[in-house]
C-alpha cells in the first residue's frame, strides 16, 4: 500500500493573501477504521472525506481513495458509487488531486492527517466531519461527526457495516 | 391489476394506434424510457435505455416503443446517434455512448396533424406533419376537421459534472423545464418542475407521479399533484427510486391555430 500524503496544496504566501483571518487550529486529523468484512470477491471500499456545514452543505473533499492505479483513469467510474459525496462535491472536482486522492487502503485503522495550512480560510466554528465507503459488491455507509475547528477537541462516530470508527481531533 | 392487460381486443386496437404513432394510446398504456443509470462518473460512459408501453411504468409486457422521434441532446447542444438499437416484442432498447462531460437529454418526441374529411360522399382520414398541413390534403376535401397531437417522452443523465444547457424548451406540446435538477434528486429534498404547454406555463394541470417496482408492492403508490399559475409543481419523494412523471393537455383550436392534445412523460431517479 502506497502512503497516502496530504502536502500542503497552497504556498505560504498564496494563503497570506486571502485576507482570512488566520485560524488559530492545529492539524485535523482523522482515523478511519475499514471493517475487515469477510467475502469470497472483497474489494478494498471507495472512501470519500469531507467536512460540511452544520447544515450539510460541502465545504471542501480533504481525501477521496479510489484506484487510482487503473489505466486511463478507469478507476473514476465508480466514484458515482461514493453516492452523498459525489452529489455535494465530488462531480465537481478535477481528479486526481495533489494530497486529496490517493489509492484505495486496506482493512484496519488509517489515518489522515491535514495539515493546519489547508484549513486555514476556514472560519472557526462547529463543522461535520463526514466519511463515505462504497465497496464493489458490498454496501455503501456513511458517517457523520460533528467537530469544531479554532479550539482543540476530539469526536468520534462509527459505522455499523462497511465503516468502523471514525475519530476525529483537531490538535488546538 | 388493470383490466386492459387482459383484453386481446384493445391490446390489439392499442398495437394498431401505437404503430400510427398516434398519442392516445399511452391513455391506457403508460409510456416510459428506462435507463440504466442516470448518474456516472468517468471520462467515458454508456447508458442502457428500454422504452415500452405498458400498465406497470418499467414493466416490459405490452408492446415497444416506436423510437421514429428519438433524439439525444448531448451537454454541448450536438445529437447523439444511439447505438445497438434493438426493437423486442415488449420493449425497444439502444445504448447512449457518453464522452463529453454535462447533462444529456434522452427524448422520443411523436406526433402530428391528424385530419378527417369528405371526399366524393366518403368520410376519410389523413394523417401529417404540421408543415404539411393543410396542402396535404387532397383536392376537393370539406368539412376538414384536424387536431394536433404532441407526445413527449424523456429522461436525463449526466456524466461528471450537472450542466443546463438542454432543459431549453422547444415551444411545442407540452414540455418540462425542470427547476430542480433531474440529476440531483435525492430522498428528503423535494423536486420542483415546470411545466409548459406550447412555451406558456401549463397551470392547473394534475401530474401523476408513479414509482417502478409494483410488481413487488400491493399498492400503486401513486402521487397526484397539481401545477400551480406558473406551471409548476413540486414532488416529495417517498422513497428512493425510479420515478415516472406524466401530465396530459387538451388546449381548444384558436383562429389560426390547431386544437392540441398533448402529453409529458418524464422519467427521473431519485438516490437514497
Amino acid at each position: 500500500m502506497k502512503p497516502l500524503t496530504l502536502a500542503a496544496t497552497l504556498p505560504l504566501t498564496a494563503l497570506a493573501l486571502t485576507g482570512a483571518a488566520p485560524l488559530p487550529s492545529g492539524d485535523l486529523t482523522v482515523s478511519i477504521t475499514l471493517p475487515r468484512i469477510n467475502s469470497a470477491s472483497y474489494h478494498r471500499p471507495y472512501v470519500a472525506v469531507w467536512i460540511e456545514r452544520p447544515d450539510q452543505t460541502a465545504v471542501r473533499t480533504l481525501s477521496i481513495w479510489y484506484d487510482t492505479g487503473l489505466p486511463a483513469g478507469e478507476g473514476k467510474d465508480w466514484l458515482k458509487d461514493i453516492r452523498t459525496w459525489w452529489r455535494k462535491d465530488g462531480r465537481g472536482l478535477t481528479l486526481p488531486a495533489d494530497g486529496v486522492s490517493g489509492p484505495t487502503r486496506a482493512p484496519g485503522t488509517q489515518t489522515v492527517t491535514i495539515p493546519a495550512s489547508r484549513l486555514r480560510d476556514l472560519p472557526a466554528g462547529n463543522y461535520v466531519l463526514a466519511v463515505e465507503a462504497a465497496r464493489e459488491l458490498g454496501g455503501r455507509e456513511l458517517v457523520r461527526v460533528p467537530f469544531r475547528l479554532g479550539a482543540a477537541n476530539t469526536a468520534s462516530g462509527t459505522g455499523e457495516t462497511e465503516l468502523g470508527a471514525v475519530r476525529v481531533s483537531v490538535a488546538r | 391489476m388493470s383490466r386492459y392487460r387482459f383484453s386481446p381486443l384493445l391490446a390489439a386496437a392499442a398495437g394498431v394506434i401505437a404503430l400510427m404513432a398516434a398519442p392516445l394510446v399511452a391513455e391506457a398504456h403508460r409510456a416510459w424510457m428506462a435507463p440504466s443509470s442516470t448518474v456516472l462518473s468517468g471520462s467515458d460512459a454508456w447508458v442502457g435505455v428500454d422504452a415500452g408501453m405498458s400498465n406497470g411504468v418499467f414493466i416490459a409486457d405490452h408492446a415497444a416503443m416506436r423510437l421514429d422521434g428519438l433524439t439525444i441532446l448531448g451537454p454541448d447542444g450536438q445529437l447523439l446517434e444511439p447505438e445497438n438499437m434493438m426493437r423486442g416484442r415488449y420493449r425497444s432498447t439502444f445504448d447512449v455512448h457518453l464522452t463529453k462531460q454535462g447533462t444529456y437529454r434522452i427524448a422520443n418526441v411523436m406526433g402530428g396533424v391528424v385530419a378527417s374529411y369528405t371526399l366524393n360522399g366518403e368520410r376519410q382520414r389523413w394523417r401529417g406533419t404540421p408543415a404539411e398541413y393543410p396542402q396535404g390534403l387532397p383536392e376537393g376535401a370539406t368539412e376538414v376537421e384536424a387536431s394536433l397531437s404532441a407526445m413527449r417522452v424523456e429522461t436525463f443523465v449526466t456524466l461528471g459534472d450537472l450542466s443546463d444547457d438542454v432543459f431549453t424548451p422547444t415551444g411545442h406540446g407540452l414540455e418540462m423545464v425542470p427547476l430542480t435538477h433531474p440529476n440531483d434528486l435525492v430522498l428528503d429534498e423535494p423536486g420542483r418542475f415546470r411545466l409548459l404547454v406550447d412555451g406558456e406555463p401549463a397551470a392547473g394541470l394534475e401530474v401523476t407521479i408513479a414509482r417502478g417496482g409494483t410488481r413487488y408492492r400491493t399498492s400503486p403508490e401513486e402521487i397526484t399533484v397539481t401545477t400551480d399559475a406558473d406551471g409548476i409543481y413540486s414532488v416529495e419523494w417517498p422513497q428512493a427510486g425510479m420515478y415516472w412523471m406524466h401530465a396530459a393537455v387538451q388546449v381548444p383550436g384558436a383562429d389560426g391555430k390547431l386544437p392540441l392534445s398533448a402529453q409529458y412523460n418524464g422519467v427521473v431517479e431519485v438516490l437514497p
